[in-house]
């Protein structure tokens, strides 16, 4: 595509230099994008607009933060009493963190969904990934500055969990603490790093858009768009959809921000961290809750490997395990919506993962959602079961033997048919 | 769009299974829900009721907990003026220093002051408690599950004896609500616990109420103002994205999709 003609005697005068208004011009008007994107295409400028809030917000939080643990505690009060709208700021960083989980984990499903893993997109979809470690990092060293009782013991689990592999644990988790005991140096680093990797993640975001400008969205129907009629420019077609998107989620965000501000926190967090004092239950935040069920899920050994470490292993490979599906997927189809068997898989995982969820909020013995006999240990253990199955076993299977429904031709086609606002 | 609405209801769903439910606990009932003044959008908090409440906490549980995050000026928030507040400071005796002898004195409390501990440490805190320490009040209204309705109950959930078989310790107190139900701290309040002299009836309920109400203005002193500005934004956005609506629909008119 030829580069525009700017009029604009100083717009040209830069642009000759640097041709910051051509490559703009380049990623918004010229981009081609699918004309039938639904609603779920929004969740990728929403989850980068939450970015944005976290990194803005984070810096004025910082400006009155002490990372002492005589000090952080009372530092962060100070900043929702004593500074000006620290309350607001503090709340919308809080609640932006699960705004960023909620924006993200919608955002993956929408591409486990559509199948926007498969060729050409694998790199897209593992900078996507690499994006949700960095993100989970963040968020887990992030709670644990306000230096609260399920900051501490938090951070006590999560370490721990390194001293489960053989001869180099302990040594890595007293390298990881700084210390023989979670202390200040832990503090220390951990807020360094919570400052640092908010910028590796926008690195990663900028690669991740590199990557979808070169290999562009999918869309619903998964098919390619080819001719000129299946594409739209991204402005002003999609600008004004997000900034629509945008306005709904806002909405959405700043309501728990004004009216239930501490509705995803844990209240045993506005106690003061005490190493002495365990609190009765020490759960992770929501959106690490699947995770969590999915490491205690194991609570037996298999030939001599302890059960801690079959664990830990489990729930980091419930991440990796994302990285390979584009070769476990068999399917020749990418949308969801023409595998009439494969659909029904997805519904199963996607409430599958709630069940998670719900497992990991809930103690071992409990029983799940008080259905007598059934402990919530065990149904963690089966619901960890089919979220490997789903994607080792369903994945490759049903792709093979599933009759997909007749593809249309074109984006254009499915559109005129009326089909494909999914 | 439907699948949009699906995942909306979901998440719905899975946050309710996610907060609230976990009463783990066993034993300790759930806190009957109370009607405050500060619930809903429009919830704002009655300075009378908070006025009364202080004067609980400074009556009697000022005797035992600090209150570390308030400091006299702040009493503004509660409807105290200015000659109020340094004549409420002045009755602390705070201690400053050291001066130019390098001695540590007390004087009379000014509004820039904090209110101070009824104790000079955590030990001598357990040491007069039986070995529990009376936590500080600043935050306790968001520090339990069920924050205010939790205290409440706290408070008017003693029962003089143990039931029968229930094995309590020596120096504590059978509570319904509390985990475990054996407290250190004795019943604070009591009918006629402080003197109202605003008519309000003096008892063990409304005592609990008041100061119940206070500490929920101490832990969130910004409430007030936080659903001020949020209905501003609010409907703000609400018009706001009304519009990009109607300019998204505009844009898309001629576009098949
Ligand atoms: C005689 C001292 C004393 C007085 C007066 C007192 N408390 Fe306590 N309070 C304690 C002690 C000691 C504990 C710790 C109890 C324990 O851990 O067993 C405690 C604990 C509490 C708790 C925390 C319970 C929990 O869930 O951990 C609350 C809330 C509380 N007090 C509120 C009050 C209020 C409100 C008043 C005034 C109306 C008051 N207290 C007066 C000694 C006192
Ligand atoms: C900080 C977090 C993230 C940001 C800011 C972000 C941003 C974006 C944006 C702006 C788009 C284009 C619009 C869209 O399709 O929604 C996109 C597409 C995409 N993202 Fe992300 N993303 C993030 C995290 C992730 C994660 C964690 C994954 C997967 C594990 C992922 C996978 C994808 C894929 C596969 C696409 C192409 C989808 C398609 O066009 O169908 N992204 N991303």
């Amino acid at each position: 595509m030829s580069a525009p003609v700017w009029n604009n005697k100083v717009v040209k005068w830069v642009d000759d230099r640097l041709p910051v208004f051509s490559m703009l011009h380049h990623s918004a008007y010229e981009y081609p994008t699918p004309k039938n994107l639904s609603y779920m295409w929004n969740f990728g400028s929403l989850a980068g607009f939450v970015l944005v809030t976290m990194i803005l917000t984070g810096i004025f939080l910082v400006m009155n933060y002490t990372p002492h643990t005589d000090m952080a505690f009372d530092s962060v009060e100070r900043i929702m009493r004593d500074v000006n709208y620290g309350w607001l700021i503090r709340y919308m960083h809080v609640n932006g963190a699960s705004m960023f989980f909620i924006c993200v984990y919608i955002h993956i499903f929408r591409g486990l969904y559509y199948g926007s893993y498969k060729a050409p997109r694998e790199m897209l979809w593992w900078i996507g990934i690499l994006i949700l470690l960095a993100m989970m990092a963040t968020a887990f060293m992030g709670y644990v500055l306000p230096w609260g009782q399920m900051s501490f013991w938090g951070a006590t689990v999560i370490t721990n969990l390194f001293s489960a592999f053989p001869i180099v644990g302990e040594p890595l988790v007293h390298w990881l603490w700084g210390g023989f005991s979670i202390g200040n140096p832990t503090l220390n680093r951990f807020f360094s790093l919570h400052y640092l990797l908010p910028f590796v993640i926008l690195g990663l975001v900028v690669l991740h858009v590199w990557a979808l400008h070169t290999v562009r969205s999918n869309n619903p129907t998964g098919v390619e768009a080819k001719t000129p009629q299946d594409s739209i420019p991204f402005h002003p077609y999609y600008t004004i959809k997000d900034l629509f998107g945008m306005g709904i989620f806002l909405i959405f965000f700043l309501f728990f921000v004004f009216f239930a501000p501490d509705f995803f926190g844990e209240p045993d967090n506005y106690i003061p961290a005490n190493p002495l004092v365990t609190p009765p239950h020490i759960v992770p935040e929501w959106y690490f809750l699947p995770f969590y069920a999915i490491l205690r899920s194991i609570d037996f050994s298999i030939f001599g490997v302890p059960a801690k470490l079959l664990g830990v292993l489990a729930m980091f490979a419930s991440i990796v395990v994302l990285f390979v599906i584009p070769w476990l997927d068999t399917s020749k189809v990418r949308s969801s919506k023409y595998r009439p068997v494969y659909k029904w898989f997805f519904l199963i995982l996607f409430i599958d993962c709630f069940i998670l969820g719900y497992c990991g909020k809930k103690a071992p013995d409990d029983y799940f959602m008080g259905i007598e006999g059934l402990h919530v240990i065990v149904m963690g253990q089966l619901a960890t079961l089919y979220y490997f199955a789903h994607f080792l076993v369903v994945m490759p299977i049903v792709g093979k033997l599933e009759r997909p429904k007749p593809l249309p031709a074109s984006i254009s086609e499915s559109v005129l048919k009326g089909g494909a606002n999914a | 769009m439907r699948k949009f609405a699906l995942t909306a209801i979901a998440a719905a769903f899975a946050l309710t299974a996610f907060t609230g439910t976990s009463q783990a606990s066993g034993d300790a009932p759930v806190p009957k829900a109370q009607d405050w003044s500060w619930q809903g959008l429009f919830g704002t908090y009655d300075r009378a009721q908070l006025q009364r409440g202080f004067q609980v906490y400074k009556g009697i549980c000022a005797g035992c907990h600090s209150l570390r995050f308030i400091a006299f000026r702040n009493l503004e928030g509660i409807g105290f003026n200015e000659d109020q507040i340094k004549a409420i400071a002045a009755e602390y005796d705070i201690e400053d220093g050291p001066n130019d002898d390098g001695d540590m004195f007390t004087r009379p409390g000014k509004p820039s002051d904090y209110f101070p501990s009824p104790f000079p440490n955590d030990k001598a805190a357990a040491a007069s408690n039986g070995g529990s320490i009376p936590p500080d009040l600043s935050l306790m209204a968001k520090a339990r599950m069920h924050g205010p309705d939790y205290v409440v109950a706290l408070l008017t959930g003693y029962e003089e004896e143990a039931p029968e078989g229930f094995d309590l310790a020596e120096g504590k107190h059978y509570n319904h609500y509390f985990p475990g139900h054996q407290i250190s701290m004795a019943p604070p309040l009591y009918d006629e616990a402080v003197e109202y002299t605003d008519g309000t009836p003096m008892t063990l309920e409304q005592h609990a109420h008041d100061v119940v109400a206070f500490l929920n203005w101490t832990a969130q002193p910004e409430l007030e103002a936080r659903k001020a500005l949020g209905l501003k934004v609010l409907l703000f956005l609400i018009v706001l994205t009304a519009m990009l609506y109607a300019v998204k629909r505009k844009i898309w008119r001629d576009i098949e999709h």
